[in-house]
């Protein structure tokens, strides 16, 4: 199983959200800055990795039921948006990786983790 | 039957108000699992309202939702005042957009909603007058039924 901790460890990730649950599950990953993609094709439980930080990715991942977002290349969103979040118990991972090294190291990660090694 | 829908609630929507975007939706998926409907078909109905919510923010000057409840059946209607839809098979077209830059900034406007309006919906209506605005019916099936 990987999980959220797995995720922000392989992309050197910093937690926004302290309270969320580092045991939650990662099942499939979803990358995309256009939430319209998400809502017809990201799959429920999945892990968001995105380059658009505001408020519309919230409420597009909980509409979703997306897991847990994380922001590439440096993208934080702003507060107010990181309170949407927390009330919604949705974790958010910030890392300055860009989007196409992230989603190498997850792979890589899922890789891993999959061959059992 | 709206009929008899044993639960039913209305929800305005303001054009232009991006700030809000989501909220209706968000609401709508609340209510849904308060009501212990299976979380797929939760799921599909927010998305719907959520594509339908955006549409109204996107495009029209105001706009209403209406959830109605029964059992085994969602109905959401959403009635917008607006400049309505010209050619509604275009409009139905996979990313065929009319989004300005702004919008797309947004993360939306792909041209990707009513379509997946669709997708999600075991029926889907769409009627619009230009000048006036557009008329959506959602009906989703609580028994599990996919799209």
């Amino acid at each position: 199983m990987i999980t959220l901790k797995d995720v922000m460890t392989w992309v050197n990730g910093e937690l926004l959200t302290p309270e969320a649950p580092l045991e939650l599950e990662c099942p499939k990953v979803f990358a995309s800055d256009l939430m319209s993609d998400v809502l017809t094709s990201a799959e429920p439980g999945s892990f968001l990795l995105t380059g658009l930080a505001n408020s519309h990715v919230i409420s597009t991942c909980s509409v979703a039921d997306v897991a847990a977002v994380v922001f590439v290349q440096g993208k934080r969103p702003d507060a107010a948006v990181v309170e949407q979040a927390r009330g919604k118990g949705l974790p958010l991972v910030a890392t300055k990786l860009p989007m196409f090294e992230a989603c190498s190291r997850i792979s890589a990660l899922f890789g891993e983790k999959t061959h059992g090694r | 039957m709206a009929g008899d829908a044993v639960f039913r609630q209305e929800f305005p929507i303001k054009g232009g108000d991006f700030a809000k975007a989501g909220a209706v939706a968000c609401r709508i998926k609340d209510l849904l699992k308060e009501l212990g409907i299976d979380t797929r078909v939760v799921r599909r109905a927010a998305i719907a309202s959520y594509e339908a919510e955006m549409n109204v923010i996107m495009y029209a000057w105001e706009g209403r939702v209406k959830l109605a409840v029964s059992p085994g059946t969602i109905r959401i209607t959403v009635d917008d005042k607006g400049p309505g839809i010209p050619d509604i098979d275009l409009a139905m077209t996979e990313g065929y957009s009319t989004a300005t830059p702004e919008m797309r900034e947004l993360g939306f406007g792909a041209g990707m909603g009513l379509p997946n309006i669709k997708k999600n919906s075991d029926t889907f209506r769409i009627d619009s007058d230009v000048g006036q605005g557009t008329r959506l019916e959602i009906i989703i099936h609580t028994d599990g039924h996919q799209p």
